[in-house]
């Protein structure tokens, strides 16, 4: 199963990625059109767009734990254009917001994000989010350095939690859909937590000289990977 | 008080709904048999006539509203009925599910005559009304629906409130066979009004929309509307009413007591803590428009509230 697919076959898997991600836009862009979006279309379209900003930040924070549950190290190969894609329907859902939403009122908008908490822990998610997507390219990994890179990436875990508080603040009593974003957020955060500490005890039982006969691990001044 | 004036369309030239959906209905069916199709064509339309629950003549009243109404399908397809589901097309596709018929309504507590009236006693207590008024969302989004009921001080007359009676708390229908289970709300579902409110002339008692029956996601077969608070107010599929000394707990109030307080009168001055209140966006028109004091009805209502600082009575 660990079959990696040459050049082209990746290249092919990429175009149809790429048209699988724009399809929650074309629907809805449809449905704008044909007046199908109900009776509050801002409203849908505003809720469409934040459901698929966080459906898309999941689905790029799963591709690392699928890697390593399956082998298929090709997967990381899909998680820049993934995550982008998170960028791109934050993009829309915030441009609705301020636009659609708010019409421009600077005014407002400045009141909501300074007083409103759901908006203003939104607000932060987009932009600490911007960063992440500035530097997605192969340029700025070379500019910055990989390790650089990485902790600066990482600032995306931080970024999901802010996503789903931001959801969890605006539901009035059904908190339903949001605890179940944030149960998958909490496995893929807590999956990478676990290996983690996996790799750590690994280390730790390499350098010692013997294993310990309790099999108690005691954190030693063993530097981490990171 | 607003000074009547002649509406765009007069209830008698209001569409007929069921006409036009039971046309679609039909349409649907048809492409499956074609054959048939002209022969029931013919034979639908008197059906469709007689299937609508049409309420009698409606008085019409100077109190209200000539703004533009919202559509049938928006204010039957885009609502907040818990009971039914949490998102906004729920109820419209899971309360058909209620059975509104037998109902009543047991009206009890500090009364000197409480009595429990059936649907069909409420219909004919008092002259039915159109009432078309706006209706405010908490939520920032508003309608312009034409009501038909009668003022709920009607009802209470009836069994006579005591002295002592100083609230009225509303009881909704609450069956866990076909509603929600999961705790969202404590339910059953309860309002509750001042007395004062509920003897107020624009507190309707409600019993159709549109020259109709109620549609069940709108609160079949009666309900109160309150047009000058916050919707949530305005309690649905009431099966009892009661006359209280004491302020009654209300489910939102329950739910989150610092967001829904007992009065939430439309008060685009105070917001509430998670959204602005000074502005709405009516459903179907795209710019958002400024929301006023009492919903509007500042003229009538204000005098209920003199005195009081409506900031912490929020």
């Amino acid at each position: 199963m660990t079959k990696t697919p040459t050049a082209a076959q990746l290249a092919a898997i990429k175009a149809a990625l790429f048209a699988l991600c724009l399809v929650p836009l074309a629907l809805n862009l449809q449905r704008w059109f044909a007046d199908a979006l109900g009776a509050n279309p801002i409203e849908a379209i505003t809720h469409a767009s934040g459901d698929w900003t966080l459906r898309f930040l999941l689905i790029t924070l799963a591709v690392t734990p699928l890697r390593k549950l399956t082998g298929l190290n090709w997967l990381l190969r899909l998680r820049r254009m993934l995550g982008l894609f998170a960028f791109f329907y934050a993009s829309l859902h915030f441009t609705t917001y301020f636009w659609l939403d708010q019409f421009f009122d600077l005014n407002s908008i400045a009141h909501d994000i300074m007083k409103r908490p759901f908006i203003t822990v939104g607000f932060a998610a987009f932009v600490l989010l911007t960063p992440l997507a500035v530097t997605s390219n192969n340029y700025a990994i070379r500019r910055l350095g990989g390790r650089r890179w990485q902790s600066l990436h990482r600032s995306v875990y931080g970024i999901g939690i802010l996503a789903i508080v931001h959801y969890w603040w605006l539901v009035k009593a059904d908190i339903l859909e949001p605890m179940i974003y944030g149960l998958i957020l909490a496995t893929l955060l807590g999956m990478r937590g676990w290996w983690r500490e996996l790799e750590r005890r690994r280390q730790i039982a390499a350098n010692m000289p013997r294993p310990m006969p309790g099999g108690k691990v005691i954190p030693l001044v063993v530097k981490s990977p990171q | 008080m607003q000074i009547l004036k002649p509406s765009d369309i007069p209830p008698s030239e209001i569409t007929p709904r069921a006409l036009f959906e039971d046309r679609r209905r039909f349409l649907g069916a048809a492409g499956a048999t074609l054959a048939a199709g002209a022969a029931l064509w013919a034979g639908l339309l008197p059906d469709a006539r007689a299937a609508a629950a049409k309420l009698g003549p409606l008085a019409r009243s100077p109190l209200s509203t000539d703004d533009t109404q919202t559509g049938y399908k928006s204010v039957t397809t885009y609502n907040n009925f818990y009971e039914f589901g949490t998102n906004k097309e729920d109820p419209a596709a899971n309360a058909g599910s209620l059975v509104v018929r037998p109902w009543t309504v047991r009206v009890e507590g500090l009364a000197g005559k409480p009595r429990t009236f059936d649907i069909d006693d409420l219909l004919k207590l008092a002259p039915l009304e159109e009432r078309i008024y706006r209706l405010r969302c908490v939520e920032g989004w508003s309608m312009v629906i034409p009501w038909a009921g009668f003022p709920l001080s009607a009802l209470l007359r009836q069994v006579e409130p005591q002295g002592s009676a100083k609230y009225v708390e509303f009881v909704t229908q609450y069956d866990p066979k076909i509603m929600m289970r999961r705790p969202v709300l404590d339910w059953p579902y309860t309002e509750g009004l001042r007395l004062d409110e509920a003897l107020h002339p624009l507190t309707l008692l409600t019993l159709g929309l549109y020259g109709e029956v109620l549609p069940n996601q709108n609160g079949a077969p009666v309900r109160i509307v309150v047009p000058w608070k916050y919707g949530f107010k305005s309690a649905k599929s009431i099966v009892a009413i009661r006359l209280v000394e004491k302020e009654p707990r209300t489910a939102w109030n329950k739910a989150a007591p610092n967001e829904y307080g007992f009065y939430s009168n439309v008060n685009p001055t105070v917001d509430h803590p998670r959204w602005s209140q000074a502005t709405e966006r009516r459903l179907g028109e795209f710019r958002k428009r400024p929301t006023l004091m009492f919903n509007g009805y500042a003229e009538q209502v204000a005098s209920l509230y003199q005195g009081m600082d409506l900031r912490r009575f929020f």
